[in-house]
């Protein structure tokens, strides 16, 4: 990283470092320094690092990105009712801060805490110690989110407390080079099951960077079902990590639904920490003109008796890139391991292009492992066949390319973001109303 | 109805088809029989409209147009019907909402208002009858994990409610069983109708115990070598294939 960068960064820290939530919490103040430490040693990621070969962040290390105030930039309630998936509770973040008026979080049962993060850290951070004081993960990106986070969701969901309803994060970002560092915590105790969704969503079309961090603890027999749906505004950047720690039969659903940004990237990893713990990693990828979407993800079974499954699709038109990078490490203990891991991807135009590599490791011997990738264009003999039946060409196309990304859409579990996605894709698809009818 | 004229073409830059002469009135139910690569399916496909087959020379022509200026859909609307040896899977398109908007895509084009849910519900449980489908067939992907014998069963279902005008069969005998072969010849048995003309391709005799044809036609290396009535079948069960060549002026573009 040139000095220019690093200054940039450390002149920025010392500008908000007094204003950042939990400046008064002595070890979160103490992992901030720390982390900006490790960032001014390492830097933005070049494609030179292996797990950044595909994804080059240079255009971000250019750009001046200044963090928001609380307050600057307020979205009328009407877009926000728009673009909230509803049908359950909803926290709302502008720019990365939390909007106490525009969120809805009456109802929750007893037992559930949601809060935003400078909340948290002002009135219980002990219970934030465990996930904010240690390092997450090794990435410039994720130092920068610990020494930076202004604001995220702070989830804790008590024994057998379930929550009936999803809740749902909107962060919505807009004006030019504006960052949001988001850390958000999600923490199910044991017996606990929660439905949690970070919707990310562009008021404008500004070149916004989102640089977020959520982890993941689910006790022993607690379940999260966890939703990322990414549509970002087309100039905009996103960078986002998911992390999880599961322990003993637990469950963890993630879906990643990445369909906005100029470039996106996810990093979504889970570990199994204990016996018989089940995850299942989702995602689908849809992408067009100059985009470029990279999913990384990692499961880690550590320990016997785990299960973990693994579908991601893409579809990719115009001339959009697109990197699937799934890394299964079955560790020596984790004997009795049920692993299954799928990539298929679909390319629209002779310009898109996929890197895939499914990586399985394995390092136990009773296991049963399978992975595949598939990277293809629409199959000329069902194009044929809906033809011979009286279909368009152009609505045949249609039809088999929402058929391809409909496959995912269908595992997700929440009714409002499933139409939500079947509308988004309908409208990007020509002669959708045949489509609609034959589905 | 229908009139091949020379019909020439290639598949792969290799020519399959070297000038089939052919003509079906309403009707009519023709059998084309042919040893393998003989070109019996890629006449098939021809006829149905696949782009992957090249036409090189000669002309069609289907209740006065020019067939093969017609794209495969325009030629599924004015009621060419294709029943194919492997029925394509499609996973996430169901197969009852196939064929209603199949059914609507035929009406629409005709100029008659579309069949409404109910209707077209109680018009293919009807039809279902005359393959002996279960209703579960209908809400499942379109031939997703169908076995072979399902497959061509809902082929025949869909023709029964297309009520196509030209329906060409193409080895819908292939990979039956004696009840599976029972049932679908069945279905095509009671489609038969002066208004409608059937072409039947198949490699065996046996689908025309079933199906019996006004004429047979024998296919050999991209030409019809011979015609007749059902007894050349008989013959073509008998003898085999193998004489066919033999005969003076029918191995001639064999012997080329």
């Amino acid at each position: 990283m040139n000095t220019q960068v690093r200054d940039h960064y450390l002149a920025e820290f010392a500008r908000v470092a007094d204003r950042l939530p939990g400046h008064g919490v002595p070890w979160f103040r103490r992992a901030r320094e720390v982390a900006l430490e490790r960032f001014a040693e390492a830097g933005f990621p070049t494609i030179r690092d292996e797990d950044w070969k595909y994804t080059s962040v240079a255009a971000l290390e250019k750009r001046p990105f200044r963090m928001a105030l609380p307050g600057e930039a307020r979205p009328d309630s009407a877009a926000v009712k728009s673009l909230a998936l509803g049908g359950g509770y909803l926290m709302v973040f502008v720019n990365g801060h939390h909007v106490p008026e525009l969120s809805r979080l009456e109802g929750l049962p007893k037992g559930v805490t949601v809060a935003s993060l400078a909340e948290s850290l002002e009135h219980q951070p002990t219970l934030l110690q465990a996930a904010l004081a240690g390092e997450v993960a090794q990435s410039g990106f994720a130092h920068l989110n610990t020494a930076f986070a202004a604001d995220g969701a702070f989830v804790h969901v008590g024994r057998n407390v379930m929550v009936g309803a999803p809740i749902e994060f909107l962060f919505l970002s807009t004006g030019a080079d504006v960052v949001s560092h988001l850390r958000n915590v999600v923490w199910a105790e044991e017996g606990a099951e929660v439905t949690v969704i970070e919707h990310y969503a562009g008021l404008q079309d500004a070149s916004c960077l989102t640089n977020a961090v959520t982890q993941i603890f689910t006790d022993p027999n607690s379940s999260v079902e966890h939703y990322k749906f990414q549509h970002e505004a087309p100039r905009s950047f996103h960078v986002g990590g998911i992390h999880a720690q599961q322990k003993r039969d637990s469950r963890l659903a993630s879906h990643s639904i990445s369909l906005g940004a100029a470039l996106a990237r996810h990093d979504i990893g889970t570990r199994f920490d204990a016996e018989g713990c089940d995850a299942t990693l989702n995602g689908l990828y849809l992408v067009g003109g100059r985009q470029h979407v990279d999913h990384h993800t990692r499961v880690d079974h550590a320990k016997p008796h785990g299960t973990s499954r693994e579908f991601y699709r893409g579809v990719l038109d115009g001339s959009a890139r697109g990197v699937f990078n799934g890394r299964v490490i079955v560790h020596q203990d984790a004997q009795h391991t049920d692993a299954q891991q799928v990539n298929n991807n679909l390319l629209l135009s002779r310009e898109a292009e996929v890197d895939t590599k499914p990586q399985l490791e394995i390092y136990a011997d009773d296991v049963k492992c399978a992975h595949g990738a598939t990277v293809g264009q629409l199959d000329e003999d069902q194009i044929f066949y809906l033809r011979s039946r009286g279909i368009d060409a152009g609505a045949a196309r249609s039809l088999l390319t929402f058929a391809f990304a409909n496959d995912i859409i269908n595992r997700i579990r929440v009714a409002p973001l499933r139409a939500r996605l079947q509308g988004l894709m309908l409208a990007r698809l020509p002669q959708a109303d045949v489509v609609r009818e034959l589905v | 109805m229908l009139d091949i004229r020379n019909l020439q073409a290639n598949v792969d830059g290799k020519a399959i088809l070297k000038g089939i002469n052919l003509k079906v009135k309403p009707g009519e139910v023709h059998a084309i029989m042919g040893p393998n690569g003989s070109g019996k399916s890629t006449l098939a496909h021809v006829l149905a409209g696949r782009e992957h087959y090249e036409v090189t020379g000669g002309e069609v022509s289907y209740e006065g147009r020019n067939l093969l200026e017609m794209a495969p859909e325009e030629r599924a609307r004015e009621g060419v019907f294709l029943a194919f040896q492997y029925p394509v899977e499609i996973p996430g398109v169901n197969n009852v909402y196939l064929l209603k908007a199949a059914l609507n895509a035929v009406r629409k084009h005709k100029g008659l208002e579309e069949v409404d849910a109910m209707e077209f519900l109680s018009l293919v449980k009807e039809k279902m009858k005359l393959v002996q489908i279960g209703e579960e067939f209908l809400y499942r992907s379109v031939n997703e994990g169908f076995s072979g014998g399902e497959k061509k069963r809902n082929e025949v279902l869909q023709m029964a409610v297309l009520e196509p005008r030209l329906a060409i069969l193409d080895e819908t005998d292939s990979g039956l069983d004696i009840d599976a072969l029972k049932i679908v010849s069945h279905g095509v048995n009671s489609l038969r109708s002066p208004e409608r003309a059937i072409i039947m391709v198949t490699h065996y005799q046996r689908l025309l115990n079933y199906i019996v044809p006004d004429y047979v036609h024998v296919l050999a290396n991209g030409r019809i070598v011979k015609s007749g009535g059902r007894e050349l079948a008989q013959e073509l069960e008998s003898k085999g294939y193998g004489w066919i060549d033999k005969e003076p002026g029918m191995g001639a573009e064999a012997a080329r």
